[in-house]
């Protein structure tokens, strides 16, 4: 990459594009000539039903996979075209929080943010010490700091886990799932601090998700991905006036529509009465 | 900070036993010294038939052992085995006319050098060839020596009766 | 007869598949392992987990082993009028085949099960998958420690088995069947050479290589379930066994 590129890439409103985008996993396609931008410093949720390879497109994102063909552009870099070492400095610019936070479990609370400072600087002890405080602290949870990971909470684990991910001050933030399985009280703070941070440290966020209510509450702009295609994309309030019936069906949460409430399947009379007949 | 240092601790332990285990192997249940092949010197034997002796075996004075046998080779000059012998050098007041035989340490154990000190005023010393050897017993030809032996005594017998 | 040729061509393919798998991820680990060595920190804490830990169970399991061959040793030369010698017998038997072969099977069972099922569950929560996002090579990381503690840990402990081995046999022997204790030593240093020693060293290194492996690659790539862990740690164990016990005979053929 040129210097002018670099440049370009810097002054790209999208942080993220992808173009063209096939991929496809043990036969069935998941994504077929998708097209995807991911706004710098906004607020970006990825919705859609199960199954649809959300989680999938995060991976190709991150170049944890590999496209079958298109490109997938981070900051003007093709993540597929990038080696390991490439990828490795790409990643150190990204932090991803796990459904589950995914944390490790033989480290407490502290090591577990710090876990990337001790594996990428050589910073003094004590520096390290104060950087995890503050980044416990956004979160809340610098009391915690020296309980192990098995006795937090879903939500507290998710939370350190967000202060992991941004120990490195990542310019890019990417949640999968952040609110599955939380009270409703930890579920007003994760959002919070989706908020908060994205607007605080003026990064870009990515969330994957398919609660529809929280995503209208965070999100700048959503992209309603089913079947391997982009259904409806826009503002989440405006997804909901959209007139296609998949969009309606998905954001208001009915149980039969163009997404079928049946797996595919041979006719039920033929199926349960076929053999009496001769 | 207190877990790690348990750990290293037990670790630390552990490491210890094991070298210790390892020591104990090496020291305790074999024969050889460390070092043992730096010190001492050598001498040389020839034996007409050594039967099973083996590198490694041990050389004893009155049971004592002194050395072992460095090694084992075929002489071609005077067609006989050659044997060198690797003696502590604690051992260096040994007379130069003293013996050597290939002995067996009970019925089946394993073969081993004695040395039977002569009355010489001169000591072995490194190089020196023991003149005086015996070979080694080899069970087979004492069985057939024992029986030729008991067959001439019938053979002998059975022809002086035949002469009365 | 066409599917059973089939079934037997793709059964051939999926094990040399297999074992090519094993021979690369294993040729990753050593080449890794100079680079590993400088964390030495990280391999501490997994002598501690492999070593260690297993430590009660391979001191107990060798001194009855070691009374065991004390109590059929004295037994079977007895017959021969050549109890004296069951010192020889019992240091033979335990430094040679017994103490690694033996140190080595419960090393799977304890160590290598739970290496292998932690690596699955750090697979199954996503730990792995977080530390490539947070750009640190879990190979590196998480496994060669794992890895290399084996490694060290098993030549240790198949020592000091050895050692509690031959203090069980001489319990047995000496003071409860009346072998002469100057005897059951004597003959055992006599008899016992340095290069038997070094032959279950290199025995038990080699071994700890095998059955190390075995468990970080299973529990590498388990299925991300809870099956599939349960799994990894079942194949850990059956195939460090096997594996063992074939690499023991041919290493006594080598060495012999």
């Amino acid at each position: 990459m040129t210097q002018a590129q670099r440049l370009d890439a810097a002054h790209d409103p999208c942080i993220v594009r992808i173009r063209g985008l096939r991929y496809g996993i043990g036969g069935r396609t998941l994504f077929d000539d998708l097209d995807l931008e991911v706004a710098r410093g906004e607020v970006t949720a990825f919705m859609g039903p199960s199954g649809t390879g959300k989680t999938t497109l995060l991976r190709l994102i991150t170049g944890q996979v590999r496209p079958d063909a298109g490109e997938v552009l981070v900051d003007g870099q093709d993540v597929a075209g990038l080696g390991r070492a490439g990828l490795y400095a790409l990643r150190r610019r990204m932090g991803m929080l796990f459904q589950n936070g995914a944390l490790l479990t033989d480290l407490d609370v502290h090591e577990n943010v710090a876990f990337p400072l001790r594996e990428h600087t050589r910073l003094p002890d004590s520096l390290i010490r104060s950087i995890v405080l503050t980044k416990l602290h956004a979160v809340g949870l610098r009391g915690a700091a020296g309980l192990m990971p098995y006795e937090l909470s879903g939500g507290m684990a998710r939370r350190v886990a967000l202060a992991r991910a941004i120990v490195m001050d990542p310019e890019i933030l990417i949640y999968d799932e952040p609110f599955v399985g939380l009270d409703p009280i930890s579920l007003g703070v994760v959002l919070r601090l989706i908020r908060e941070l994205n607007d605080a440290l003026g990064i870009t966020s990515i969330v994957v998700s398919h609660d529809v209510r929280e995503i209208t509450a965070v999100a700048d702009s959503a992209y309603l991905l089913s079947g391997g295609r982009v259904l409806a994309s826009g503002k989440p309030s405006g997804l909901a006036d959209s007139d296609s019936a998949e969009v309606q069906q998905f954001m208001r949460g009915l149980p039969d529509g163009p997404v079928p409430f049946h797996y595919p399947a041979p006719d039920y009379a033929e199926q349960l009465f076929g053999h009496l007949s001769p | 900070m207190r877990a790690t240092r348990a750990i290293e601790l037990g670790t630390g332990l552990f490491v210890l036993l094991g070298f210790a285990a390892l020591f104990f192997l090496v020291t305790q249940i074999t024969n050889r010294e460390i070092g043992f092949g730096d010190g001492g010197y050598r001498l040389t034997a020839g034996f007409e038939q050594i039967g099973g002796l083996k590198e490694g075996a041990p050389v004893s004075m009155s049971g004592v052992t002194i050395g072992r046998v460095e090694s084992i080779g075929y002489d071609f000059t005077d067609y006989r085995a050659k044997v060198v012998l690797r003696i502590d050098r604690y051992y260096d007041r040994i007379p130069q006319d003293s013996d050597a035989s290939i002995f067996t340490a009970g019925l089946l154990g394993g073969q081993y050098v004695g040395i039977g000190p002569g009355g010489s005023e001169t000591f072995f010393k490194d190089g020196d060839q023991i003149e005086f050897t015996q070979s080694a017993i080899v069970l087979e030809s004492l069985i057939s020596k024992f029986l030729f032996s008991k067959a001439a005594e019938q053979g002998a017998a059975v022809s002086a009766e035949g002469a009365k | 007869m066409k599917p059973l040729i089939r079934e037997l061509a793709d059964r051939a393919l999926e094990s040399t598949l297999a074992i090519g798998r094993y021979a690369l991820f294993t040729g990753r680990l050593l080449a890794e392992t100079p680079r590993a060595l400088l964390r030495f920190r990280l391999v501490v804490g997994q002598v501690h987990n492999a070593g260690a830990l297993s430590l009660v169970i391979i001191m107990l399991s060798g001194l009855f082993v070691g009374m065991v061959l004390g109590l059929q040793g004295f037994d079977l030369l007895e017959r021969f009028g050549s109890e004296d010698s069951l010192g020889t017998a019992a240091a033979l038997g335990l430094v040679k085949e017994l103490g690694p072969v033996v140190t080595a099977l419960l090393f799977a069972g304890r160590a290598g099960t739970a290496l292998a099922s932690e690596l699955g569950l750090m697979r199954a929560t996503d730990q792995l998958s977080a530390m490539e996002m947070m750009a640190v090579d879990p190979v590196r990381r998480v496994v060669m420690p794992r890895f290399l503690g084996g490694i060290i840990a098993m030549p240790l402990l198949a020592a000091i088995f050895s050692m509690i081995g031959i203090f069980g046999a001489q319990l047995v022997g000496v003071q409860m069947m009346g072998v002469d204790p100057g005897q059951f030593w004597s003959q055992m240093r006599g008899a016992v050479e340095h290069d038997d020693i070094m032959e279950g060293v290199i025995k038990s290194c080699v071994f700890g290589v095998a059955c190390s492996a075995i468990a970080v690659y299973e529990g590498f790539h388990a299925m991300p379930t809870a099956e599939g862990v349960g799994r990894a740690t079942t194949r850990t164990v059956v195939i460090s066994s096997v594996v063992v016990l074939l690499l023991d005979y041919m290493l006594t053929a080598v060495m012999l």
